[in-house]
């Protein structure tokens, strides 16, 4: 599968594309002026103090919200009218803030349900259980035990995720979202819950997700160090509005930035 | 040999018990009372391993089900009058009787489709309600379905339909079989059948997905309304086979013994049985039955004893009989013979 996705030919085309963007609760403006330009093998951040509209942008990237103005466009797609699983069809994946696994699924059963949107039978055919339904069954459960091998999960197989240790469900969430095969992967604070031994091993296993499938990743994280380590690019914002952005060192001495989590001397 | 009768097992077991209590049936060894407790214990089978694909895998809290029932049960009452006997209303049957035999099992299936279009009442707001206010739509749709059929004149209103014995003598003069005996058995056979099927597949796991997180399930592509919709109208259209084969043991339908007490009577089913578990749900109906049956010289006060059994078996075990295992958890040994999942 890893060779499958190497040889797709790289696009110059950005993977995502939110331009103008501007999502409001009412008389709450959550999302401001969002312009966002992610390419096919970008590792970008996004950072903002509590509140400041960080997995707002993610539930409106991946479809849960409708953006008030603006537009997103996902491989030159736009997502206007679409619902999250056929947002997810055209190529984004994530993982939540607070782990989302099924859990009185099997760890196996887990990766084979995220296929859902790719079976090739319905109903009628699960039922009559056409030559078609067990080539179907057979191709995902060997994809999805290659990839929990490949990720070193496959003694849990038959294990219930919360069974898991905690490092393990995150990772396996991770796992999850990359069986889509997206083409863009929204890490929602992995490092959540951690502790430093696992996010140094977090840290590894995001750059080498980057470096080995062909996937642009945009993540949310709140631990500076995972940041600095792994994105080129940083977004910072701050109720809504971009405050800053640019690499991990400009972003940390920006001005702005400092107030915004610091607050400001001037009071 | 050996591997070959442990992969056919379950299929011979259940045509050999078919065919016995079909032959006892047909010497009358078995007695009037007891054929109808055992044909009311599969109708239970069907109604509650169908609710419990709604309540149990999907989690949403249907009680509304007797109405999905009603719905079967004119529907096919009232085709198979039409189409097979002689009616006071209806005139004369618009097809030759002997065709009843043929056409039974089509006109149980008709009625389950029928439900299953009424299953969208539920369905369909289910998009954009969950929890408590679907369990007060599903109540709803119970009451909308009633009142429906009680203000319509021409098949009886609320003092009910009749008629279906008639079919069922066609049938008999055709070839001298327990016919209803045999149909409830198959119709049982094939509800475990097709939800066996549907929640062991990835496609019907998706319906758990969403029991256990809708917005993952969403977000791992699964389509969670056509599921939904799917899910809703399968459940209720089984709840309708389990209706028309009602009506006809009976050989009387009338609104009443489809309200709201009778859906309860499913939804205890389901829960004593232990949510999301098919072999639970079937226990948990051939006990009740049995339940319902012993306890019937109380006369009224087994609907006092009956639910502080239910209350006793929340209390000491509130997962029900089998939680939601199925046997082949509880008895591994059942593996070699047949695997759940």
């Amino acid at each position: 599968m890893i060779m499958q996705m190497q040889n797709t030919t790289k696009e110059s085309a950005p993977v995502l594309e939110i331009s103008d963007m501007t999502q409001r609760f009412g008389g709450l403006t959550a999302i401001a002026d969002f312009n966002v330009s992610l390419g096919p093998d970008a590792m970008a951040g996004l950072i903002g103090p509590n509140g400041a509209g960080k997995t707002t942008a993610f539930n409106l990237v991946s479809g849960f919200y409708q953006p008030t103005e603006g537009e997103i466009r996902i491989c030159g797609k736009p997502t206007a009218g679409l619902k999250p699983h056929k947002v997810t069809a055209l190529g984004v994946a994530r993982t939540f803030q607070n782990i989302r696994l099924w859990n009185q699924m099997t760890v196996l059963d887990n990766i084979r349900v995220a296929q859902h949107g790719k079976l090739d039978y319905g109903f009628f055919k699960s039922i009559l259980r056409t030559s078609d339904y067990f080539e179907c069954e057979e191709r995902i459960e060997k994809e999805a035990r290659e990839l929990l091998k490949i990720f070193e999960l496959d003694k849990y197989v038959d294990e219930y995720p919360t069974n898991l240790p905690y490092g393990l469900q995150r990772k396996l969430e991770i796992v999850r979202a990359l069986s889509e095969k997206p083409k863009l992967l929204l890490l929602d604070e992995p490092a959540a819950g951690l502790n430093s031994a696992d996010i140094q091993e977090l840290i590894r296993l995001i750059r080498w997700i980057h470096d080995t499938f062909d996937v642009s990743i945009w993540l949310i994280e709140h631990h500076m160090d995972v940041m600095m380590e792994l994105c080129d690019d940083i977004k910072v914002i701050d109720f809504g509005q971009t405050i800053a952005e640019g690499t991990a060192d400009h972003v940390r001495n920006h001005p702005a930035v400092i107030s915004a989590y610091l607050g400001d001397d001037n009071l | 040999m050996l591997a070959l009768f442990r992969r056919y097992s379950v299929q011979l077991f259940l045509v050999t018990l078919g065919g016995v209590i079909t032959y006892l049936a047909y010497q009358e060894a078995i007695g009037l009372y007891y054929l109808s407790v055992l044909m009311f214990m599969g109708v239970n089978i069907i109604l509650s391993t169908s609710l419990n694909l709604v309540n149990g895998n999907m989690g949403e809290f249907s009680c509304g089900h007797a109405g999905f029932m009603c719905v079967g049960a004119y529907v096919s009452s009232v085709l198979g009058v039409l189409l097979f006997s002689k009616d006071k209303i209806f005139g004369a049957p618009l097809l030759d009787p002997s065709l009843a035999i043929y056409f039974f099992p089509l006109i149980i299936i008709i009625g389950g489709i029928a439900a299953a279009v009424a299953g969208l009442l539920v369905a369909l707001p289910s998009f954009k309600t969950r929890g408590d206010y679907l369990a007060i739509i599903t109540i709803a749709a119970n009451y909308i379905i009633i009142s429906f059929i009680e203000n319509l004149g021409v098949i009886g209103g609320s003092r009910g339909f009749m008629g279906m014995k008639k079919v069922l003598n066609a049938m008999r003069d055709s070839v001298d079989l327990p016919w209803m005996v045999i149909w409830v058995f198959i119709f049982t056979i094939f509800t475990i059948w097709i939800l066996r099927r549907y929640n062991s597949s990835t496609f019907g796991k998706g319906v758990s997905a969403i029991c256990q997180d809708e917005v993952a399930a969403e977000i791992m592509s699964v389509n969670t309304n056509k599921m939904k919709a799917i899910t809703f109208m399968l459940s209720s259209g089984l709840a309708g086979v389990a209706g028309g084969l009602f009506a006809y043991i009976i050989g009387y339908v009338n609104p009443g013994s489809f309200n709201i007490l009778k859906s309860t009577e499913v939804l205890v089913m389901v829960y004593l049985g232990g949510m999301a578990s098919l072999s639970g749900a079937v226990i948990s109906a051939i006990f009740f039955t049995i339940l319902l049956e012993i306890l019937r010289p109380l006369q009224i006060f087994k609907w006092v004893i009956i639910p502080l059994i239910l209350i006793i078996v929340m209390q000491f075990r509130p997962e029900g009989i089998m939680g939601n295992r199925e046997l082949s958890d509880v008895f591994p040994w059942m593996k070699r013979f047949y695997k759940f999942k």
